[in-house]
């Protein structure tokens, strides 16, 4: 269902794709309906991942809902529940509060969320949403956990915060203390590089020296990597101090990817390139995990990416949810998720679950180069009277969200 | 099962032994114990002495060995090799695969039917258990259920087969007459064993995710009749993850593995109250007692090896070094 308006193109509604036959045991009554909508924006042309080997993508994020609609009907067909789900994806700098608008009109419940926190916030702020709960699937600003937090906003994806501090945790497993920081000149490579401080301080690393990388993003194919660049970085980073590790801030995959093997000293590379920490990778396999990466693959021709994981983990919560109360009222599945009783297998070995705190889903984080899996976190002996998994983010005590 | 009492059977069991050594060397099918270790990274089963507690032999199978099951007149071990998407069959003369039957995707547990040369298997990627006919080599049928089957669990006269999803959470309680699941129940997050107990009125369903064990009842309402708990003390939540389960005939013990805990629990089958824990290797997965069950065998994936578990006294006896990953336990009596 396309519709080529200046201001929204509409992707497809009503997308419930039952691709698996189903014994005949659906109970006789109507099915309780939940009906989810995917709130997302379009990737800006201009955007595209460094490395030519990053396959571009224009459905991150919503193949992720798609799947964990199917894997909801699965269950709920046992138990009377059916889930649908309806999509918008708003053009890049579009009207969101118009896509919300058509969500509720289609009919949505709950709202997944695949923008950026600023049209997030603009979604949180507006009328039309009633009371309805948000999962955030996309956005990692801390600010959004913290001092902007809402109480109908619930975070799938994990915070830069619980990103950085997962990596931290395992550059002290490695005894990688002595960090140099490199950061982009976007506003998310400045909250990143605050963040990493952040964790540093936390972890007990020590930052010797930081730099921002001087250029503007190069053109992907004109820059092959050795043209300037293997002359200009280790030119770059001489007047850094010596280090363990050299730490990137390159959120929006501009430059981070140039550093590998091309520094002044022979130094690991970590951050945002190199070694990650990210929720979710293709290469991971363990508790499962294959299997989700399998059923991914079959339904979408392509890897599943951290949104995408986001986006899944948010619609299997309603899903387990409704399923252990037997209920789709709000308040219900709500209380339920909020409980101690709530724990969803998101195959990462433990079970995750919502802080009461600012709603963030805590979850162990991959550590991973471009090819393997190197660790998870929590790391053996980062210790916490709750759980370790809060050892990642800001913890209860520390939060600055108040609902 | 057990005749003489377990008492008796401890006291008189060195003489037993000396017996059945003895008897080995006069007639070729008399042996003593054996333990069968799948080891899932090595691509190996290794066979340890029942009396001796040492590795005997180490028999090479197919990719990423799994699940085992003996066939019904005991003369083979199937082995599930899950990136081969086959069951190898081992014959427990020889020790030899003698031949590998085509299962379906991925297969990680199996289950032989008591009275029909059917092997159950789950097939994780197509949310089916596909029944397999092992003499004729032909599959009989395949069976919808949630998604991503795991845990096989049938009933001692095979007339039931509970399927875990673990995706679905649910227990699918499968007639084995029609081949059809009829009831389905929520459990624990992330079902991976069923286990029904001597007389076949209760089936044991253990959660990775929940850490429980939900206890069905199998003869009037088929619901989850009671929900086991694991708490152990000093260790983290998250690590305590209830994986394999054997139970005692004589309805006295549940045995439960912890998964990375690195416990076993150990459950009053009457009440459900956890009695104990036991300290075993690392990453405890699956469980199997012996034929007198005086003993207890577990596979220990991280640390490698196998610890042996008294059950009169309810500690662990020693640890026996294995193949890496360490998978699934059985004992050939």
């Amino acid at each position: 269902m396309m519709t080529p308006s200046r201001s929204l193109r509409w992707l497809a509604a009503g997308g419930i794709a039952i691709g698996l036959a189903w014994p005949a045991v659906v109970p006789a009554e109507t099915p309780a309906s939940i009906t989810l909508g995917y709130l997302g924006m379009e990737r800006p042309d201009d955007l595209e991942p460094l490395s030519v080997l990053d396959p571009v993508i224009d459905d991150e994020g919503i193949q992720g809902a798609r799947l964990a609609i199917n894997d909801n009907n699965a269950t709920g067909q046992f138990l009377g529940q059916e889930f649908v789900l309806v999509e918008a994806m708003v053009e890049p700098g579009g009207d969101v509060a118009a896509g919300l608008e058509q969500l509720i009109e289609q009919g949505a419940d709950w709202i997944i969320s695949g923008l950026n926190a600023e049209d997030l916030q603009e979604v949180m702020q507006h009328q039309a949403l009633g009371e309805r709960i948000v999962f955030n699937a996309a956005a990692r600003d801390n600010d959004l956990r913290g001092e902007s937090c809402h109480v109908q906003l619930f975070h799938t994806v994990p915070s830069r915060r619980m990103l950085t501090d997962a990596l931290a945790q395992f550059l002290g497993y490695k005894q990688w203390d002595d960090w140099a920081l490199v950061y982009g000149n976007t506003d998310e490579d400045r909250l990143l590089a605050e963040t990493l401080r952040e964790s540093a301080e936390r972890y007990g690393h020590t930052i010797v020296g930081e730099e921002m990388w001087p250029y503007d993003p190069m053109a992907r194919r004109s820059e092959g990597g050795f043209h300037d660049i293997q002359r200009e970085i280790p030119v770059f980073m001489q007047e850094l101090a010596d280090h363990d590790v050299l730490v990137i801030a390159d959120e929006t995959d501009y430059f981070g990817e140039y550093f590998p093997f091309q520094t002044w000293l022979p130094r690991p590379v970590a951050g945002s390139q190199g070694l990650i920490a990210t929720a979710w990778h293709r290469s991971h396999e363990s508790w499962g995990a294959v299997q989700l990466q399998r059923r991914f693959e079959r339904a979408a021709d392509r890897w599943m990416t951290p949104n995408d994981f986001g986006a899944w983990l948010a619609v299997r919560s309603l899903g387990e949810a409704a399923a252990r109360t037997g209920s789709v009222e709000p308040d219900e599945v709500i209380e339920y998720m909020l409980s101690d009783e709530f724990e969803l297998a998101g195959y990462l070995g433990f079970p995750v679950s919502y802080r009461t705190w600012d709603h963030q889903l805590r979850q162990p984080i991959l550590i991973t180069g471009p090819r393997m899996v190197a660790s998870v976190s929590p790391q053996e002996g980062y210790l916490h009277p709750r759980t370790p998994l809060d050892a990642m983010g800001a913890d209860e005590g520390e939060s600055q969200c108040q609902f | 099962m057990p005749i003489l009492s377990r008492e008796t059977t401890a006291m008189i069991k060195p003489a037993l032994a000396g017996l059945a050594l003895g008897a080995l060397a006069l007639a070729p099918f008399a042996h003593a114990e054996r333990i069968f270790v799948s080891n899932e990274q090595d691509n190996t089963v290794s066979v340890i002495d029942g009396e001796s507690l040492e590795v005997i032999e180490v028999i090479n199978v197919g990719r990423r060995p799994r699940a085992m099951a003996f066939s019904s007149d005991g003369s083979e071990l199937f082995v599930a090799v899950g990136d081969d998407e086959a069951i190898d069959m081992i014959d427990l003369e020889t020790l030899q695969v003698v031949r590998s039957q085509s299962s379906g995707e991925d297969p990680e547990v199996i289950r032989v039917d008591p009275n029909r040369p059917y092997i159950y298997v789950s097939n994780e990627d197509d949310n089916i258990v596909s029944v397999l006919d092992y003499e004729r080599r032909t599959l009989v049928t395949e069976i919808p259920v949630g998604v991503e089957p795991e845990g096989l669990g049938i009933s001692p006269d095979g007339r039931w087969l509970i399927a875990t999803t673990e995706t679905s959470n649910m227990a699918h309680i499968i007639d084995a007459e029609i081949m059809e699941a009829v009831h389905h129940r929520l459990v624990g997050a992330r079902p991976r064993h069923a286990e029904f107990n001597h007389d076949g009125s209760k089936a044991w369903v253990s959660a990775e995710i929940a850490a429980t064990v939900s206890v069905l009842d199998m003869v009037d309402t088929f619901d989850v009749e009671h929900t086991i708990r694991f708490d152990v003390p000093g260790v983290p939540r998250e690590t305590v993850q209830a994986v394999g389960v054997q139970l005692t005939s004589d309805g006295r013990y549940g045995f439960v593995a912890l998964g990375p805990s690195n416990r076993v629990a150990v459950v009053d089958q009457q009440t459900y109250e956890v009695l104990d824990y036991i300290l075993v290797g690392q990453r405890v997965w699956h469980l199997a007692l012996n034929a007198d069950e005086s003993r207890l065998y577990t596979t220990n994936g991280v640390s490698g090896d196998v610890t042996v578990i008294d059950v009169e006294n309810l500690t662990a006896l020693q640890s026996i070094p294995v193949g890496r990953f360490p998978w699934g336990v059985i004992v050939q009596p």
